[in-house]
C-alpha cells in the first residue's frame, strides 16, 4: 500500500506546530496503525529526522496509552484503540491526516503526544477508597446482584485513554469521570464515601478546565471500551444528590 | 383554535382571557425570565465549552458518531432567537404596548391575517418552526439526561414524549400562518 501521511509535528508545547506531509509507501495491509508508523520513522531516522512522537505501550488494546485523532476521530474509523486498527481499514493511495487530542486540559507535549495527566489528577481526588476494608472477604458475604456487578464492571473497563474528549465536540470530559464515579457508586464498598468523592471528582474536572456535556454521544459511540452514557446519568444523580444532603465537605477544587 | 374558522371570535376571547388573567400575566413573567435565563445560559456554556478546546481540530469527521441536530443546539438556539425576535414584535410586543398605554388590546386575529398574507413572513414563520422541531428533538430527552433521569425502564417513554412533542408543536404552530396564506381560514 502507498498513504500519504499528514501528520501534525510540534517540536514542545511552547513552539507553534504544523503539518508535514509524508509519502509512506512500505505498507502491508497487515500491520497495526502503530506499526505504519514505526516503519516511517524507521526511514525518517536513517534518513537523519526527527521521528514522528507518539504514546504506545501495551500495544494490546488495555493500557489507554495510544491515542491519535485519524482522519477526524479518534483512535481512527473503528471502535477500538489506535494500536487494534490495522492497515486493511484503509485504502491504498489514501491520504491520512494524523492529529493529536485537542484540549485545552490536554497540552500537546510533542507531535502526537499529549499529557493526559488531568485525567490521574482528578483520579486522585476521589477515585479510590480510603476506608479501611479489611481482609478480602468470603465470597457472596457481601451481597450483590448480578446486574449490578456487571455494570460496575463495565464502568471499570474504562482505560482513561482520552478518546471521549478527543471526540466530544466541547472536549468534556464527562464520560471518563462517570465510569470512574460509577464503578464505586455501584458496590456497597463505595458508599461510605460516595458524595465526597462526586463533588471532588467533578470539581477537579472543572478545575482542569474540560467543557460541559451537551449529550451528542459522541463519546459514547467513539468509546474502545464501550462505556455508556448512563454512567453520565448516575454522576449527574450522584452529584444532585450530593449538593442538596452532604453538609460535612467543603470542596476545595484543589485535588487534595 | 383558529382552525375553527369563526372568524376569530373563539381565538379573540381566549386570547383575552391569555392577555389580562392576572394567573397567565404572572406565568408570563415566569416564561419571559425563563427564556432570557435559558439564552444567557446557553451562550455562556457555549463560551465555556469553545474555550476547552483553543485548537482546532484540521478534519472533523463527527457525522457517524453523533446527529447534526445535537451538535447544532447553538446554531438552531440563534436561528430560535431570531425568530421569537420577529414573533414578539409582530404580536407581543405592540399588543402589550397598547394594553399599557391604553388598556386596549389590539385585533391580534386580524393582524395575524394581515401578516401571514406575505409569503416571506410565512417562509420564516415555517423555519423557525423547523429549526424548533430539530432543537426539541435533542433539547427534551438532553434535559433528562442532564438531570441524571436515565433509567431503562423509561429511556423509551421519554424519548417517544421527546419525539412526539417535537413533532407535534411545531407543526401545530406552522399551521397557522399556513392556514392564514392559503384562507383555509378567514
Amino acid at each position: 500500500m502507498k498513504l500519504t501521511l499528514k501528520i501534525w509535528r510540534q517540536k514542545n508545547n511552547n513552539s507553534k506546530g504544523e503539518f508535514k506531509t509524508y509519502v509512506h509507501d512500505h505498507v502491508s495491509p497487515d500491520m497495526s496503525f502503530l506499526e505504519m508508523l514505526d516503519v516511517l520513522n524507521e526511514g525518517l531516522v536513517k534518513k537523519g529526522e526527527e521521528p514522528v512522537h507518539f504514546d504506545h505501550d501495551c500495544r494490546e488494546g488495555i493500557c489507554g496509552m495510544c491515542s491519535l485523532y485519524i482522519n477526524g476521530r479518534p483512535h481512527g474509523p473503528l471502535q477500538t484503540t489506535t494500536c487494534q486498527l490495522h492497515m486493511r481499514s484503509f485504502k491504498d493511495g489514501e491520504t491520512i491526516t494524523i492529529e493529536p487530542w485537542r484540549a485545552a486540559a490536554f497540552p500537546v507535549v510533542k507531535d502526537l503526544v499529549v499529557d493526559r495527566s488531568a485525567f490521574d489528577r482528578i483520579q486522585q481526588a476521589g477515585g479510590y477508597v480510603s476506608v479501611n476494608t479489611g481482609g478480602v472477604p468470603d465470597g457472596n458475604a457481601i451481597p450483590i446482584a448480578k446486574k449490578i456487578a456487571d455494570e460496575a464492571m463495565d464502568a471499570a473497563a474504562c482505560i482513561g485513554c482520552g478518546a471521549c474528549v478527543a471526540a466530544c465536540k466541547n472536549a468534556s470530559a464527562m464520560l471518563f469521570v462517570s465510569a470512574k464515579v460509577s464503578q464505586y457508586a455501584l458496590l456497597p464498598q463505595g458508599q461510605p464515601e460516595s458524595k465526597e468523592r462526586v463533588e471532588k471528582m467533578v470539581a477537579q474536572m472543572d478545575e482542569e478546565g474540560f467543557g460541559a456535556c451537551t449529550n451528542t454521544k459522541a463519546c459514547e459511540a467513539e468509546c474502545p471500551k464501550s462505556i455508556k452514557i448512563t454512567n453520565i446519568a448516575r454522576m449527574n444523580r450522584e452529584y444532585y444528590s450530593s449538593m442538596f444532603t452532604n453538609y460535612e465537605v467543603t470542596v476545595s477544587g484543589g485535588g487534595d | 383554535m383558529i382552525f375553527l374558522n369563526d372568524g376569530g371570535v373563539t381565538f379573540s376571547h381566549w386570547g383575552h382571557f391569555m392577555g389580562t388573567n392576572p394567573v397567565i400575566r404572572t406565568l408570563e413573567i415566569g416564561l419571559v425570565a425563563g427564556f432570557l435565563i435559558h439564552i444567557v445560559q446557553g451562550i455562556l456554556l457555549m463560551k465555556k465549552n469553545r474555550d476547552s478546546r483553543p485548537v482546532r481540530y484540521q478534519v472533523v469527521a463527527p457525522a457517524p458518531n453523533s446527529t447534526w441536530y445535537s451538535r447544532s443546539m447553538g446554531l438552531l438556539g440563534t436561528l430560535l432567537l431570531l425568530f421569537l425576535i420577529l414573533h414578539t414584535a409582530h404580536f407581543w410586543i405592540p399588543n402589550r404596548a397598547n394594553q399599557f398605554a391604553t388598556g386596549e388590546e389590539l385585533n391580534l386575529y386580524q393582524m395575524m391575517l394581515d401578516i401571514f398574507a406575505d409569503p416571506l413572513i410565512v417562509a420564516v414563520y415555517i423555519l423557525g418552526c423547523i429549526s424548533l422541531a430539530w432543537h426539541l428533538l435533542h433539547g427534551f430527552w438532553s434535559a433528562f439526561q442532564t438531570l441524571g433521569l436515565n433509567h431503562q425502564r423509561y429511556n423509551a417513554i421519554i424519548h417517544f414524549i421527546g419525539t412526539a412533542f417535537a413533532i407535534v408543536v411545531p407543526l401545530l404552530f406552522a399551521l397557522m400562518p399556513i392556514a392564514m396564506y392559503f384562507n383555509w381560514v378567514n
